[in-house]
């Protein structure tokens, strides 16, 4: 056995050695330069004045606000594009209709379109010039500048996570096993519950960690339509951007490394969506 | 349950699936849906099941109609590819169909088990029962198809191309067991398959479809012995198709055999055909007296007679091309000098008798034509 592999790496479609090595190190050197300094500066600038200023910049009201702000619009959006992506993805794989390609298309407009652009399209249509705004002045409501307006835009950016991770994944599984279910006398509650759900279960998840990943790190369009009230309608990118104008370095670094642990977090979860839900693929198809 | 389709049509935008097609099932019966794939067997078969809806036309169920609401036709659907629920053990699928019924109708925990596990060792699974479908073979996947179809005790049993996807010998064995497993249950049954053999074997009527429609409904017996058409016949089997015209007292004549009776006419195949155009009054191809009317002959390969020496009527001058030995009948592939390929089943005796080899000639005739007009 031992002897045959140094012959296996020579053979076939294997590089030579000296190629692979130093792909690989060309690889991991543009890694470290793009993506490992800037992670590392994060922290060690939030940490240059110690522990406790950087404790001090991350429990600060305003920085506090932003956090409580950025998770609850995060809880509002993830959740409402779980239900459009679940919904969207079902109607374009398993039923047959008329304006069928323009949903699709829709779904990847906010890829397309720049963040900045699509706040201000809500900076627009909720503003005291539109009609829209107007009236909403008149009733008293506040959607621009406020809550509203911050859940509305993020739901706008990302929207396509949760229908882009399952429609390829629910266009392969096909529709039988739903139609024996429902065949076996099945209702399409029970149905969708015990049979669409568990098959996309693991595509379902990695969307909403990719969702839930740009939800809290949004930038371009909150930014357009927060103005920008401090303690109020600041997310955490925004509160660094702040900080940041401000000269504030240690305290802008500082709310920058909650969202960079948050990053962190995601990423080490999709490892585990990934690994556990190849494993089960493996067992199951 | 008896089923009975009434004046089915359904199209998919431009593509006529279904082009008024009515059909009986008697209640206990096992019926085939034999066509070639896009005949529209498995369009009618979804709408049966009330899987797909029909454009106009209905299927009554005993004389009511059905009712639109799948689940409560009683139908057993076994789908081509299984369609087992994946994250689900083989005990789980087939409980599958007990378990999602409404309180008042759901067995009692203890009463699912005893009946899955009846059907496990109908299936011949019982040792399978906490396996997921992909730690089954193709064979056994689809016995747990069955097996959850038959779980809600369906009134309706309907099977789309269930062996479609195994080899051949687990389908032979398949094939024998569902015959079985029919004789004993009598649930009404109709399966879709494109395999003429498979409907013959198993179903007490075949029901041969072609492009969106019905061409014949019979016995096994009827439909090869006496098919309706060329379709039909073609469908059943091989078989050898010949130029010939009807003369006018009715006398039936085989085009090509009048060329051929003098084989040293013939230099070669090419040559041959180039002549035969040229000067027909010598090759006599096609020589069809006035007032006669062209017809097409058929025959089955085990048709054919075969001989070494000239037939002194209605000869076709043929070479060997190739020889199967496989089987009690010998087949072989034959080239007349037109280059129509024919193709003749002889015993293996014969075969022997004659001491045929690939690249003799013999001459060939048909024993009996079927005319289609």
């Amino acid at each position: 056995m031992s002897l045959s592999i140094p012959q296996n790496k020579q053979s076939g479609i294997g590089e030579v050695l000296w190629v692979r090595i130093a792909l690989i190190i060309t690889g991991m050197l543009f890694l470290g330069a793009v993506i490992g300094l800037p992670l590392a500066a994060v922290f060690t600038e939030a940490l240059r004045k110690g522990l406790d200023a950087y404790v001090a910049s991350i429990i600060e009201p305003d920085a506090l606000s932003a956090i409580r702000l950025t998770l609850l619009v995060a809880a509002i959006a993830v959740p409402l594009n779980i239900v459009f992506g679940i919904a969207a993805s079902w109607a374009i794989t398993k039923f047959e209709f008329t304006g069928k390609r323009l949903l699709i298309t829709l779904i990847d407009l906010p890829f397309s379109v720049s963040p900045v652009i699509s706040g201000l399209i809500y900076a627009l249509m909720f503003g005291a010039q539109s009609l829209l705004g107007s009236w909403l002045l008149e009733h008293d409501i506040q959607i621009l500048f406020a809550v509203p307006a911050l859940v509305i835009a993020t739901i706008f950016v990302t929207f396509p996570f949760v229908a882009r991770e399952l429609i390829p994944l629910m266009e392969e599984q096909g529709t039988e096993e739903e139609e024996a279910a429902i065949l076996l006398g099945a209702s399409g509650w029970r149905t969708f519950v015990s049979i669409t759900l568990p098959n996309i279960r693991w595509g379902l998840l990695y969307g909403v960690l990719l969702c839930n990943a740009r939800a809290m790190g949004e930038f371009g369009a909150v930014s357009v339509v927060s103005g920008h009230i401090k303690g109020e309608t600041n997310t955490i990118p925004l509160q660094v951007e702040i900080l940041y104008n401000e000269y504030n370095f240690v305290a802008a670094f500082s709310v920058a490394s909650i969202l960079t642990l948050l990053a962190v977090v995601t990423l080490l979860l999709k490892r585990v969506v990934e690994k556990y839900g190849a494993k089960t693929k493996k067992i199951t198809t | 349950m008896g089923i009975s389709a009434k004046n089915i049509c359904k199209r998919y935008k431009e593509f006529v699936a279904l082009d008024n097609v009515s059909l009986d099932v008697k209640s206990g019966e096992l019926v085939a849906l034999l066509g070639p794939s896009g005949s529209g067997k498995t369009s009618l078969l979804r709408i049966i099941s009330g899987l797909d809806f029909p454009d106009s036309g209905s299927v009554e169920f005993d004389g009511a109609e059905a009712r639109t609401n799948d689940q409560d036709r009683h139908v057993g659907f076994v789908f081509q590819h299984y369609a087992l629920f994946k994250h689900m053990t083989v005990f789980e699928n087939i409980a599958f169909g007990l378990r999602v019924r409404n309180k008042k109708y759901r067995p009692t925990e203890f009463a699912i088990r005893r009946k899955v596990v009846k059907l496990l060792s109908l299936v011949h699974l019982e040792a399978f029962w906490d396996r997921y479908p992909s730690q089954l073979s193709g064979g056994q996947r689809q016995r747990v198809a069955l097996a959850r179809a038959l779980a809600v005790e369906p009134q309706v049993l309907l099977l789309d191309e269930p062996f479609g996807a195994l080899d051949a010998k687990v389908r032979k064995e398949l094939r024998r067991w569902m015959r079985k497993l029919h004789n004993d249950m009598h649930i009404t049954s109709i399966f879709v398959t494109h395999d003429q053999e498979e409907a013959m074997e198993v179903a007490d009527r075949v029901v041969v479809m072609n492009s969106s429609r019905i061409e014949q409904v019979g016995t096994p017996e009827d439909v090869y012995h006496v098919p309706a058409n060329a379709f039909v016949y073609d469908f059943m089997g091989n078989y050898n198709e010949f130029d010939g015209w009807k003369d006018r007292d009715g006398r039936i004549h085989i085009a090509e055999t009048d060329v051929m009776d003098s084989a040293d006419e013939v230099a070669s195949n090419e040559e041959a055909e180039t002549e035969a155009l040229l000067l027909p009054e010598k090759k006599r191809i096609l020589r069809m007296p006035d007032g006669a009317k062209a017809i097409k002959l058929y025959a089955r390969p085990h048709e054919m007679l075969v001989s070494r020496s000239p037939l002194e009527d209605d000869g076709i001058q043929v070479k060997v091309i190739h020889i199967n030995p496989a089987g009690p009948l010998v087949k072989m592939e034959l080239e007349s000098n037109s280059n129509r390929v024919l193709q003749a089943e002889v015993p293996k005796s014969v075969l022997d008798k004659l001491t045929i080899k690939r690249d003799d000639i013999l001459f060939v005739r048909p024993k009996v034509t079927r005319i289609f007009e």
